[in-house]
Formats: C-alpha cells, sequence, structure tokens
C-alpha cells in the first residue's frame, strides 16, 4: 500500500522555483487501480517518479508497505525497484541491440539467478503477453504495440507488487492502444497488482475505477464507481 | 548479458568503435616503431662501440692526456743520397705508440685489484709509417744543345766561360704505407678489441705465443696487401708469420695487424707499456662505481665507459637517435593523449546519447556500478582492439624498418675529448682521429614493448571508460521518464 504525506517536490532553476507537487496526500491501496491525468507540466511524471523510487520528494513521505522511499539510501532504493516496482514507459525504452527476450531479462539479471532459469520465464512472460514467436526479435522488427507488451512482460517477469506506468499508449495508434490497454488490465487482474498509470487519454481514464487530477502540483482525487 | 550486451552495443556502433580503436591504434603503432627503432638505434650504437672495445668490455683505462711535447711524437725520416747513380729503393719505417701516451704494464694488475673489477687486460696500440722510394739525379740540359756532362762550352768563346744550361728530370719518389698494429696479451684473449673480430682462416693466437714473431691480420687489409696465412709482413725489422685472418663483426676492424704484446713493446721500444687496458666489471650494474674506484685509486689515468663513448658518436645514427628519443617520443606521447582524449570524450558522448537507455536499466533496477561496469566494458574492448590493431601496425611498421634496413653513418671520437676508444681508433692522427662507420638500421620489437603496447590499450580503454563512467554513474533513474521531444 502506498502512503504519501504532504510531498512538496521543487525545482529551481536560477530565480525561479516550480512547485512541481505541492502538499500532496494519497493512499492507494495494494491492488488497487489508479489513473493519473492532467494538463502537461501539472506534475504527472513527478508523481510516478515520487511513487517509483526514480526520485525523491523536497519534503514530506512516500510510503510503500510502510517504508519511507524518501529515507532509503540510493543502493536500498535501487533494490525496492529492482523486487518491487515495474514500470512501462511511453516511449517502450526497450534496448534496441537486444533481442524480446534479452530486454525482458535485464529486469532480472538485478535479481541474480542463472542465465537459464532467466530466459525461461523472460520467455514465459513474452509468451503471456502473446509474443511467444518473437523472442529472438529485435525492437526495431516490431511493432509499436508489440514493443509496448515486450515492455509489459519487462515490466511484470519479475512479479512486482507495483505496476507503474506512464503514457503507455501515447506512441500508439487507437487499435494498438486497445491491444495493450487489454494486455495491461488482464495483467493487472491476474497479478493482483497495484496499477498506476498516468494517460492523457480521457477513453482510457474514464474505465478507471479512480481518477487522480493534478494541476499546479495539487492531487484532486475522483472515484468512478461505475468503472 | 554482460557480453550480449556488450557484443551488441559494439557492433551497433561500429563506426565510433572504430574511430576510438583506429586512434588509439595509431598512437600504439607509433610507441611500437619509435621504441623498435630507438632500440635499432641503441643497438647500432653498440655495434659501433663493440667494434671499438671488443665484446665483453665495460670500460677502457688509459693514460690522461698531457699537454704535447715540443714535437717529441713526430716521426723523422731520412735517407741519404747515394752514389751518382744509385737509384736503387731506400725504406724506412716508424712505429709509433698510438697517442704517444702509455701507461706502464703494472697498472693492468693494480686495476685487476680494484673493487668491482672481474678482469682486467693491457694492450698496446702502434701506427707504423713506412716510407719507401727511390731518389734519381736530375740530367743537366745546356741552352741550345744537348747535354753534356762535362764542363766544355762551345769551342772558341775562350775555356774559362761557364756553361749555361738547366738540371731537367731527377727527384724523388716516394711512396708512404700507414697501418696500425696491436699489441694483445695472447694469455687473456677474452677481452680486447681482438674478440669484436672473428678468425675466419687460420688460428688466433696461442697462449705460449707470448713473445713469437705471429700475427693475426684483418680481412680488410689482407685482401688490399695481398696478405695470407703462412705468408710474413715485415714491421720495422721484424718478420712476422700471419697465422690467422680475422674479420670484424661490424664496421671497421680495431687494427690491420695484431701480434703478442711483447713483439708489440719492442717494436715501439715501449718495454713493459700499454696504451689502453682494457676493463670487465664485476656487475655492469656498478660500471659507475668501477670507474670512480679507478680513477681514485690509479691516478693519471682517463677511464672511458660505453656510455662515456656513446656521448662521442655523431653523424646520421647520433642524429636519428636524437629524432627518434626526442620527436619521436613526444610525437607518440601528443598522440597518445590526444587518442586518450579524443576516446575519452567520444564514450562521454556515447554515454549522453543513451541516456534513456542507462536510465531504464536503472528504473528496472540495474545498480550504477553495473551500468558503469557495461560502459567502461565496451570502452575496454575498444581500447583493446585499437591495442590489437596498432600491434598489428606497429609491428608491420618496423618490419618494414627492417626491411628497408636505411644505412647510419656513425662518426666517433670526433669530439677529441681524450676517451680511451677513441684515442685507440686506427689513424695516424692520433688523440684527435675519428672514425666513420655505416651501421645498418633494425627495428627490433621485443616482448617489453607488446606489453607496454598492450598496457597502454588497457589504459586507453580505461580513460575511456573512466570519462563514461563518470557520465553514466550520475545519470538519475528519472531521466529514463523523460518524454520523447
Amino acid at each position: 500500500m502506498y502512503t504519501l504525506r504532504d510531498v512538496t517536490k521543487r525545482y529551481t532553476r536560477g530565480k525561479t522555483t516550480v512547485h512541481a507537487l505541492d502538499g500532496v496526500d494519497l493512499t492507494i491501496e495494494d491492488g488497487g487501480r489508479l489513473v493519473i491525468q492532467g494538463p502537461t507540466g501539472g506534475g504527472k511524471s513527478t508523481l510516478l517518479q515520487m511513487l517509483g523510487g526514480l526520485d525523491r520528494p523536497t519534503s514530506g513521505s512516500v510510503e510503500l508497505d510502510g517504508v519511507d522511499l524518501a529515507k532509503l539510501s540510493e543502493a536500498r532504493l535501487t533494490t525496492v525497484r529492482a523486487q518491487n516496482i515495474g514500470f512501462v514507459f511511453q516511449s517502450f525504452n526497450l534496448i534496441p541491440t537486444l533481442t524480446a527476450q534479452e530486454n525482458v531479462e535485464t529486469a532480472l539479471v538485478p535479481l541474480g539467478g542463472k542465465a537459464a532459469e532467466r530466459r525461461r520465464r523472460a520467455a514465459e512472460a513474452l509468451d503471456s503477453v502473446g509474443l511467444g514467436e518473437r523472442l529472438g526479435h529485435l525492437p526495431g522488427e516490431m511493432s509499436g504495440g508489440q514493443q509496448q507488451r515486450v515492455a509489459i512482460a519487462r515490466a511484470l517477469v519479475k512479479q512486482p507488487k507495483v505496476l507503474l506506468a506512464d503514457e503507455p499508449t501515447g506512441n500508439l495508434d487507437e487499435s494498438m492502444r486497445d491491444e495493450v490497454m487489454e494486455v495491461l488490465e488482464t495483467m493487472w487482474k491476474e497479478h493482483g497488482l497495484t496499477f498506476i498509470m498516468v494517460t492523457h487519454d480521457s477513453a482510457i481514464a474514464r474505465r478507471a475505477p479512480r481518477l487522480a487530477t493534478i494541476r499546479k502540483g495539487r492531487v484532486t482525487i475522483t472515484e468512478n464507481a461505475a468503472a | 548479458m554482460f557480453f550480449t550486451y556488450l557484443r551488441r552495443e559494439l557492433r551497433r556502433r561500429r563506426k565510433a568503435a572504430l574511430v576510438v580503436a583506429s586512434g588509439l591504434a595509431l598512437g600504439i603503432a607509433l610507441v611500437i616503431i619509435v621504441s623498435s627503432v630507438s632500440s635499432g638505434m641503441s643497438k647500432a650504437q653498440d655495434k659501433v662501440l663493440e667494434s671499438l672495445y671488443g665484446l665483453g668490455t665495460d670500460m677502457t683505462v688509459t693514460k690522461a692526456a698531457a699537454a704535447p711535447g715540443s714535437g717529441s711524437g713526430r716521426p723523422k725520416f731520412e735517407f741519404d743520397a747515394k752514389g751518382n747513380d744509385d737509384d736503387s729503393n731506400q725504406s724506412s719505417d716508424r712505429v709509433l705508440v698510438q697517442g704517444f701516451q702509455t701507461l706502464a704494464s703494472s697498472t693492468v694488475d693494480t686495476i685487476g685489484k680494484q673493487d668491482g673489477v672481474a678482469d682486467a687486460v693491457g694492450g698496446l696500440s702502434l701506427n707504423v709509417m713506412k716510407v719507401d722510394g727511390q731518389f734519381k739525379r736530375g740530367e743537366f740540359r745546356q741552352e741550345g744543345g744537348p747535354a753534356q756532362g762535362g764542363p766544355s762550352g762551345p769551342g772558341g768563346e775562350g775555356g774559362s766561360t761557364q756553361p749555361q744550361g738547366e738540371v731537367r728530370g731527377g727527384g724523388a719518389s716516394f711512396d708512404v704505407n700507414s697501418y696500425t698494429v696491436y699489441g694483445t696479451d695472447v694469455t687473456e684473449q677474452a677481452l680486447g678489441p681482438l674478440t669484436s673480430s672473428k678468425i675466419t682462416k687460420g688460428r688466433t693466437f696461442k697462449a705460449s705465443e707470448t713473445d713469437a714473431e705471429v700475427a693475426v691480420v684483418d680481412s680488410a687489409y689482407a685482401k688490399e696487401k695481398k696478405l695470407a696465412v703462412g705468408k710474413t709482413v715485415t714491421i720495422h725489422g721484424t718478420e712476422f708469420t700471419i697465422v690467422g685472418v680475422s674479420t670484424a663483426d661490424s664496421g671497421d676492424a680495431a687494427a690491420n695487424l695484431y701480434i703478442p704484446l711483447k713483439q708489440a713493446q719492442t717494436l715501439a721500444d715501449s718495454k713493459n707499456k700499454v696504451t689502453t687496458v682494457y676493463v670487465k666489471a664485476s656487475d655492469s650494474q656498478q660500471i659507475d662505481h668501477v670507474k670512480s674506484t679507478i680513477q681514485k685509486n690509479v691516478s693519471g689515468t682517463t677511464v672511458t665507459t660505453s656510455a662515456d663513448l656513446a656521448d662521442t658518436v655523431s653523424g646520421s645514427l647520433s642524429t636519428a637517435s636524437d629524432l627518434a628519443s626526442g620527436v619521436g617520443k613526444w610525437l607518440s606521447i601528443a598522440v597518445l593523449t590526444a587518442a586518450f582524449l579524443v576516446a575519452g570524450l567520444l564514450t562521454s558522448s556515447a554515454v549522453s546519447r543513451r541516456v534513456r537507455e542507462f536510465g531504464t536499466l536503472k528504473a528496472l533496477g540495474w545498480k550504477s556500478g553495473r551500468v558503469t561496469r557495461q560502459v567502461v566494458g565496451e570502452a575496454l574492448v575498444n581500447g583493446l582492439l585499437g591495442g590489437v590493431l596498432g600491434i598489428a601496425v606497429g609491428l608491420a611498421g618496423a618490419y618494414v624498418v627492417t626491411a628497408v634496413s636505411p644505412t647510419l653513418t656513425a662518426q666517433l671520437g670526433s669530439s677529441g675529448v681524450g676517451m680511451g676508444g677513441g684515442r685507440f681508433m686506427g689513424g695516424p692522427g692520433g688523440p684527435s682521429a675519428s672514425r666513420t662507420l655505416d651501421v645498418a638500421l633494425t627495428a627490433p620489437v621485443s616482448l617489453s614493448t607488446i606489453l607496454i603496447a598492450v598496457a597502454l590499450a588497457v589504459a586507453g580503454g580505461l580513460i575511456a571508460g573512466a570519462f563514461g563512467g563518470w557520465r553514466a554513474s550520475r545519470l538519475r533513474p528519472a531521466d529514463a521518464l523523460r518524454r520523447v521531444e
């Protein structure tokens, strides 16, 4: 479970100070699904970075299962990311020189284990997103939707507690968007993940049971009982 | 994963990898070529010095230079004009001690007993000048008539009139032959100039021939004078039987003729005298110490080591050597530094282009150390590729130098600083004489040079990796979430 208390993030550039997050209080239950929406520069990505332990707040606390990520050492934070948090990025962020299977394996490298076991788990993860036949393909040889499915397999192969997705359909056309969203929703349901997604897409936002709208660093929560 | 990722990345960035590797290769190749050429120069210099010293000699001891006397050493030749029609050959030779300075034979023993001296052998270098030829009487020719031997002139003008005319023809025709003779200690043949020659015909001296009238002749001189084993050669009235022909290993021989030391001393009227003492040190690392010991304990001597003598080498060998050690060294350093910098900057720039990639890996839980290792690994492989390429080019360059084998000229002893070796050298000029040798340049590549090249390649890779690794270690994982512009 995530518990954010009075989280503030300020960036100072020269004489200008930007309040990316301004006193955010937020709770996200285990297995919950939250969609974050808001205008560009409103603080969506900053909030996701705080949740993912990629950045630290200027003040306040970001607790994951009772552990304040803001106070962890860099090494411990890296371990938390390696074990508990899966990321899906807008631009897929696959390593272009590695095959689909090898890309998925990169998420298992920090956890150690034998190479053969890594390969087996990566193949299984790719199979679960419908890419069992494309293990040896390079990202450049796949469509955008397929690449994002590889990225989803990479995020889920380590069986994390949390899946963070930053505009996962932002670079996809409509048909691919649906394809990817279907995979993400299936995975969320099957794995019992806490699924937090940033999106600009209102259609996707409407399907979320809980919507966090962020403007000028402040968060407003909207519950959607119909979803 | 480390090697798979490394291999794929290097393949993806082939051009950048090739630029980095080529830069390093150029630097490393230069280091190999310069160091092998320097080594070749050094070998050439050693050859030149060996031709003077002989093998195994670490230093020579000669009498300290003294102010020249009033023409005491200049040879005088006296010939008599004989009877009226005597035009027979007249011959005269003079045996001179080279440099006109000698040490007592006992000095050899004194030096031999010095601390750090393994062996000391004395030798006497002589210059022989032989002048032979004949006088011819001139003929008196009277004006307007044929030559007349008597005083009577044409009649009618009075008997007391002196005949008018001139002496024509006549004069002297002399040939000067100058050659060098070295009196060698036949009981101690392991040291001295003769060791730089090989006996190619006949034999060398026997230890029992301390005062025998036998000689070994240098092959070049033997060819010139048509001498051979079994023939004889006369020096200052003494006839020596040639027992062997020697050929210098490189350059010119130290002397034209070698005879037993005692014989040389007798010829030069220098009983119990030597011109040079050849010294072998017990430890080649202690040569300077031995030199100072001898100088301190044996007064009136000049000690010349190989290093001292090397300083007197001039000519194209010296120029090339200076070029190799000066320009070559600094050029290598400059190119290597530039190559290291370019490699570092290119690696750093490659990391900048891969910010999202490394940020993503960090977001996935890769520790900074692992990401840095990946970057350093790639740079190191680039460095090693550069090393392999550089070694190949360097070896090819060294091979070309050896194949072309340019001839360098070495001039020795021209500085006339009183070096023993310089004085030892042939030529009637004595102390100020110089000697010119042609040496073929080679470029031997030693294992240590290859190891240095490998070390440079690794260093180049590590420096480039350090640049890139430092950049990668400072990347924030949040960079992975940056949007595509």
